[in-house]
């Protein structure tokens, strides 16, 4: 990616300072290594990153000025669409299957579970798509390539942040009561973004390659909206398949977020376990998935720009 | 000497062809059980070496799919080198292109803002100079209008007004010129000329040899991958315009059935013979002689000719209605000579005749034949323009100085 010394495969290409833009000094590309305080460390870092950061506000900027240009509601839909999705589901099956009786809250569990499975939907199927939308840009311009994939990152989480306003509206409508346990849950979203970021890098670079991933990807959304327990509550399931649903890591993030932040009656992977260290499962999982994504992406994006 | 600002070392570029690409899971899961792994290449560049000084301005010519296109992407650091090296060392503006990241559904100030962004500008230091941009292109009545709104002239005015604030070492910049009108690219030439003066390293892609003429001081002939020729800009563009017009040799008139270019018309007359000498030098007359017969009966029919550049550009052309002439009436199967003389005011290089015959109005063409002869112009005088007349100058003291 630009901006470090770039050395690749078979050959040299170096570019002492590729950075565009204006004030700024070419220092982080004489680099003296002998006296190297915190604070010159910082300004490096924020000149290195300037024009990556520049680019991915822009992105984002333009990204929700186009969303909903020319819709009726604007940025309501951002809420009205889960809100949407709650209302049928919580018709068919709190009220008609009576799926939730056992749950407390389980209007506010419901849509929680929503939001935050929706929040890994959008940034997945959207990520994937992000770098073949940008095509144009990507054969014109030399940027850090990341920052396509992270505007769509930071535009949906945007929107998650919007639903998230929702959720405490509707859990002062019903009076759930706030516990300590809610201050997990700042740990919770970070893997939440972690997984569904990585995920995108890795499925838009894959996609530039294989141009029927977004079909496959579809179908896996369809299925792993019932393999993770959204509508139902996980004792409705034999113990063995819901110990090894759990494991999946999207499943122990809607499980553990809803625990702290809804309701203790709900079944997380310590208690499926009796150990909370189990945890280290879907942790390790989002951290490999994270480790390969940065790889995987470093090494295609030098390709991008023929293949997009 | 300094160290150059760019220097390329053999460099090779290779595209595996898209279409034998797998790119679809199926395709490669069923290629797996095939083991066909036959990935054509396709080479781009083939051991291209250079260096450009810093200041320099420098042309990179070559015909349509000789690799300078994809050798300007390479040095942009849009694509990676196959073999060899590229170094860089200096500032460089990732724009190879006007107008890259616009969006028709955005606002003209949105898009100054998104087009300011890529440049790596934030969004106070575009805040600091918006007037500025706005008021180069000349469009402050609408720039809350949706740019799908504007016309391409509109668009292409706010690309390079943005485009110009761009501070950095070098310049890349791929067929600027190919676009706007007259007045926009005016304006282009004289941005060119600020920047040359203000030592800013330019590598410039483009088949305008006029414009490497006027401003380039080195420049690159590219042609099937490699490096022809590098040199001189008036060395390469001489170059550069013989690949299109094999050169005629020696003095004989080019032959009226050289016929490459296209030829239309009603075919009441035609021309059977066109007679134009092959090499002009400095002064003399130019004298086109043309033969044509009538397959029908025709009245005061109307004979012309244009002369175009060796890019096609039109440099001059007449008639005889717009002479006001009279011509003959013509029985079937009878024949005219139609010759035509004027001054050699024309530029250094290759030019093009197209001739034509048309019914008395003008307006129904009988024959017109595209490119029917070619005839070189040899000049001591080389200037950018389509037409270099004999001038004369005299530069005389006026006076002492004053002190």
């Amino acid at each position: 990616m630009s901006g470090s010394p770039l050395v690749c495969h078979r050959s040299r290409f170096t570019r002492a300072t590729p950075r565009p833009g204006l004030g700024y000094t070419d220092a982080w590309s004489t680099v003296q290594p002998q006296k190297r305080d915190v604070k010159e460390l910082l300004a490096r870092i924020r000149i290195r990153y300037r024009y990556p950061r520049i680019l991915l506000r822009a992105m984002v900027i333009t990204d929700f000025k186009l969303r909903y240009q020319a819709s009726l509601l604007g940025y309501l839909w951002t809420l009205l669409r889960p809100l949407a999705i709650f209302t049928i589901l919580y018709i068919v099956f709190a009220k008609f299957l009576k799926l939730g009786a056992s749950v407390p809250y389980y209007p506010v569990y419901l849509l929680f579970g929503i939001v935050v499975w929706g929040f890994f939907v959008e940034a997945t199927t959207q990520g994937l798509y992000s770098l073949v939308a940008r095509a144009d840009l990507l054969r014109k311009i030399s940027f850090p390539r990341y920052v396509v994939v992270l505007s769509i990152g930071a535009s949906v989480l945007i929107s998650f942040a919007l639903n998230m306003v929702v959720i405490v509206f509707f859990m002062v409508l019903m009076n759930v009561p706030v516990r300590w346990d809610v201050l997990w849950l700042p740990l919770l979203f970070l893997e939440l973004v972690a997984l569904s970021i990585s995920m995108a890098f890795f499925l838009s670079a894959l996609y530039v390659r294989f141009r029927d991933l977004n079909y496959i990807w579809e179908v896996c959304m369809q299925a792993a909206f019932y393999a993770i327990p959204i509508l139902y509550p996980l004792t409705l399931i034999p113990i063995r398949y819901a110990r090894l649903l759990i494991l999946n890591p999207m499943a122990q993030i809607v499980q553990d977020a809803r625990y702290v932040l809804v309701t203790p009656q709900t079944e997380t992977i310590s208690q499926l376990y009796g150990t909370p260290w189990v945890r280290a499962i879907p942790i390790g999982i989002t951290l490999i998935m994270v480790a390969t994504s940065v790889v995987y992406f470093r090494r295609q994006s030098r390709s991008f720009a023929e293949e997009a | 000497m300094a160290e150059p600002i760019i220097r390329v070392t053999n460099l090779s570029k290779d595209f595996l062809l898209p279409h034998l690409r797998q790119t679809t899971l199926k395709g490669r899961a069923l290629n797996l059980f095939r083991r066909s792994h036959t990935v054509e290449v396709q080479q781009a560049l083939r051991d291209i070496s250079f260096d450009v000084e810093r200041g320099e301005f420098l042309g990179v010519v070559g015909r349509n799919g000789s690799g300078k296109s994809t050798l300007l992407k390479i040095l942009a650091g849009i694509y990676m080198p196959t073999r060899g090296s590229v170094t860089v060392t200096g500032k460089l503006v990732p724009f190879i292109e006007l107008g890259v990241g616009f969006n028709p559904e955005l606002t003209g100030r949105e898009n100054v803002y998104l087009n300011g962004a890529l440049l790596g500008f934030s969004k106070s230091e575009v805040a600091a100079i918006y007037e500025d941009i706005v008021a180069f292109a000349e469009l402050e009545d609408s720039m809350d209008q949706k740019l799908k709104n504007y016309s391409s002239g509109m668009q292409v005015r706010i690309a390079f007004s943005v485009a110009t604030r761009a501070q950095a070492d070098i310049l890349l910049i791929d067929e600027v010129l190919a676009v706007g009108d007259a007045a926009f690219q005016r304006k282009c030439f004289e941005h060119f000329r600020a920047l040359k003066k203000s030592d800013t390293t330019i590598v410039f892609v483009t088949h305008d040899m006029s414009a490497v003429r006027q401003f380039c001081d080195r420049a690159i002939l590219i042609e099937d991958c490699e490096i022809l020729a590098q040199g001189g800009a008036e060395d390469i563009a001489t170059q550069y315009t013989a690949l299109f017009n094999p050169t005629p040799s020696g003095s004989e008139p080019a032959s009226a059935l050289q016929s490459h270019g296209k030829r239309w018309g009603e075919g009441a007359m035609r021309y059977t013979e066109v007679a134009v000498p092959a090499v002009l030098d400095d002064t003399g007359t130019l004298t086109l002689e043309f033969e044509a017969v009538a397959e029908q009966d025709v009245d005061e029919p109307v004979y012309g000719f244009l002369i175009k550049s060796s890019s096609g550009d039109p440099v001059m052309g007449t008639n005889s209605l717009l002479k006001r002439q009279p011509t003959h009436n013509l029985r079937k199967g009878e024949r005219v000579q139609v010759t035509w003389s004027l001054p050699n005011v024309f530029s250094d290089g290759v030019h093009l005749v197209d001739v034509a015959i048309a019914d008395r109005h003008g307006l129904a063409i009988y024959d017109w034949w595209e490119e029917a002869a070619t005839f070189t112009v040899v000049k001591e005088e080389k200037t950018p323009y389509p037409v270099t007349p004999d001038t004369s100058l005299v530069v005389a003291r006026a006076g002492a100085a004053e002190r």
